[in-house]
């Protein structure tokens, strides 16, 4: 691998952002293809979140987070043995239609000129709004995780609230650290199996993560943690801090004290990227999320660009690297060079590696309380903006999220809608009874992150002449 | 209370709101603030709330506070150094109010 150093390059065949499966997959794929390559990514190290500080391993570690995330050493030591630029602390703040990307890196800006651009910016994690999430010692579960990852810390009192394959994988994961959670509030609606069972002989070709599913439901089940199943109505109370999350579940008001609850609803696509270049979206109706719209080899409706990973529909870390391949190869193919490995085969790692998805979307959609908020519920946490508004400016003929953020800043505090993009449009679009594609999603600006005006004043762009 | 199962860096001591905070090297400041208990890094722009770490990944900016004099800094970004000096961020909530 190149070493960062002061000749950081300035024009590349290819640049990736972000350094998760896709990211890393996708660069060492075309590296092999004879093409150049840079890896942007805005982490101290590779590995995204799902492979988080995975080159610092110890067997500890990997013992509590288990074999999948292990198996992600192998692609980043692929990474490290290749010819790829990797550049991490590095945010892309802006991409031009030049294909010319605005680089922050320790605090000082410059630009890269890239053929071809791979988006592999992965997912976040769905918002959950409820009564008190604000309040400080509320996070997601995914935080949970890239604390244990990260630095081997953990929460010992945590409640966990909401649904989805993470929410299990953390609380087995704590369990196994020596900290299980103290409860688990399952938000998953009555119904959902039958719902999910017409995917199940699909599922089944993709039975080793049904196993994994099932082994962790059962270790924490088995460790004796209270679970309460199909809860209704959550809200998190406190002061200052979360003190207590209160909750039904099968006709009774529960009270669980704690001050960390950490909440989950799945994953969706991070949008940013894809949104900030005008490419075409699409709303996916079983995996509630808009996703850009991409040809069969991970081209989207802008010229040049491309998505890979969960960036581009969510399907897990293994699918996210088949799919940064399975890209790189499309470019090098275009690029007219000779093709390192066969897409066939990873065509159909790829289509069976998915065939559990269809199943765990019904399963775990997100609950109504979370897709339509009561509306007293902050849903835009940076300008505290509440559902009840969102459905008053839509009232005042506010149409989309473009419109609402006009009315109520929702959106245009330093998260950019990050956060609450997903549930401010399922407002509008239930209170307007239009569709989510009708409805639409943010127009995202650059600086996709901000960065200061000393910044931006002591900026250089590239000489006209060397583009 | 968080705890801290495995020691595998360093030590690194840096201040929080002219608090000591020993962390660990490969800490992120938000990761040393929740190890140290630390849950309160802010106070929101509009309502002057208490805000604390909540995505760890970057995305949902929640955690900024003031590094090295420098405001609006994701503290689940910056690594902690020796001597970093890190402060809360208040947000203005009267500026609001003056204003309206």
């Amino acid at each position: 691998m190149t070493q960062h150093s002061p000749m950081e390059p300035t024009k590349v065949d290819v640049a990736v952002i972000g350094a998760g499966p896709a990211g890393m997959a996708a660069a060492v794929t075309a590296s092999k293809a004879g093409l150049s390559v840079a890896l942007l990514d805005e982490g101290q190290s590779l590995g995204g979140q799902i492979y988080r500080n995975i080159e610092n391993g110890t067997p500890f570690r990997d013992g509590i987070l288990g074999r999948d995330y292990v198996a992600g050493r192998t692609l980043a030591q692929s990474l490290r043995a290749s010819d790829v630029t990797y550049l991490p602390r590095t945010t892309v703040w802006n991409i031009s239609t030049d294909n010319m990307l605005d680089l922050s890196r320790d605090g000082s800006s410059s630009q890269l000129i890239a053929d071809k651009i791979i988006v592999a910016t992965g997912a976040v994690e769905r918002p959950s709004p409820m009564p008190g999430w604000t309040l400080a010692g509320v996070t997601t579960v995914g935080a949970l995780q890239i604390l244990l990852k990260a630095s081997g810390v953990v929460q010992e009192d945590a409640v966990l609230v909401g649904s989805g394959p993470l929410m299990w994988l953390v609380a087995a994961q704590m369990i196994s650290a020596g900290t299980p959670p103290k409860a688990i509030v399952e938000t998953t609606p009555k119904g959902r199996m039958a719902q999910a069972m017409p995917h199940i002989l699909q599922a089944l070709k993709g039975h080793r993560y049904l196993t994994k599913g099932l082994s962790m439901i059962r270790q924490v089940r088995g460790a004796g943690i209270p679970i309460y199943n199909a809860a209704t109505n959550v809200r998190i109370n406190g002061g200052e801090v979360a003190e207590s999350v209160t909750f039904i579940s099968k006709g009774k008001e529960h009270t669980i004290h704690s001050n960390h609850i950490a909440l989950h609803q799945g994953v969706v696509p991070n949008q940013q990227v894809t949104r900030l270049l005008r490419c075409d979206h699409k709303w996916d109706a079983s995996q509630h999320c808009f996703r850009p719209v991409l040809d069969g080899q991970g081209k989207t409706s802008v010229p040049d660009v491309y998505v890979a990973g969960d960036g581009a529909g969510i399907g897990g870390a293994k699918s996210a690297a088949l799919m940064g391949r399975l890209v790189a190869l499309a470019i090098a193919q275009e690029k007219g060079k000779a093709l390192p490995e066969r897409v066939d085969r990873l065509e159909a790692a790829l289509a069976s590696d998915g065939a559990v998805r269809p199943f765990l979307e019904a399963m775990y959609a997100p609950a109504p309380q979370f897709v339509k908020p009561a509306k007293e519920t902050i849903v835009c946490r940076c300008e505290e903006v509440t559902a009840g508004a969102i459905q008053e400016a839509v009232d005042l003929g506010a149409p989309g999220p473009n419109q609402v953020k006009s009315f109520l800043r929702s959106g245009m505090g330093p998260c950019q809608g990050r956060v609450c993009g997903l549930v401010v449009a399922s407002i509008i679009a239930e209170r307007r009874k239009a569709s989510m594609d009708e409805t639409g999603y943010y127009r995202i600006r650059p600086p996709l992150k901000p960065i200061p005006l000393s910044e931006l004043a002591n900026f250089q762009p590239l000489e006209v002449a060397q583009k | 209370m968080a705890k801290r199962i495995e020691n595998t860096g360093e030590p690194v001591q840096f201040t929080f709101d002219g608090q000591t905070v020993t962390a660990q090297s490969g800490d992120t400041v938000a990761a040393a603030l929740t190890a140290a208990g630390i849950d309160i890094l802010r106070s929101s722009v509009v309502s002057g709330a208490p805000r604390g770490v909540f995505c760890m990944m970057g995305t949902c900016f929640e955690c900024l506070v003031e590094v090295d004099g420098v405001p609006n800094r994701q503290a689940c970004q910056v690594p902690v150094t020796e001597g970093l000096t890190v402060c809360s961020q208040q947000g203005a909530p009267e500026v609001l109010e003056a204003s309206a």
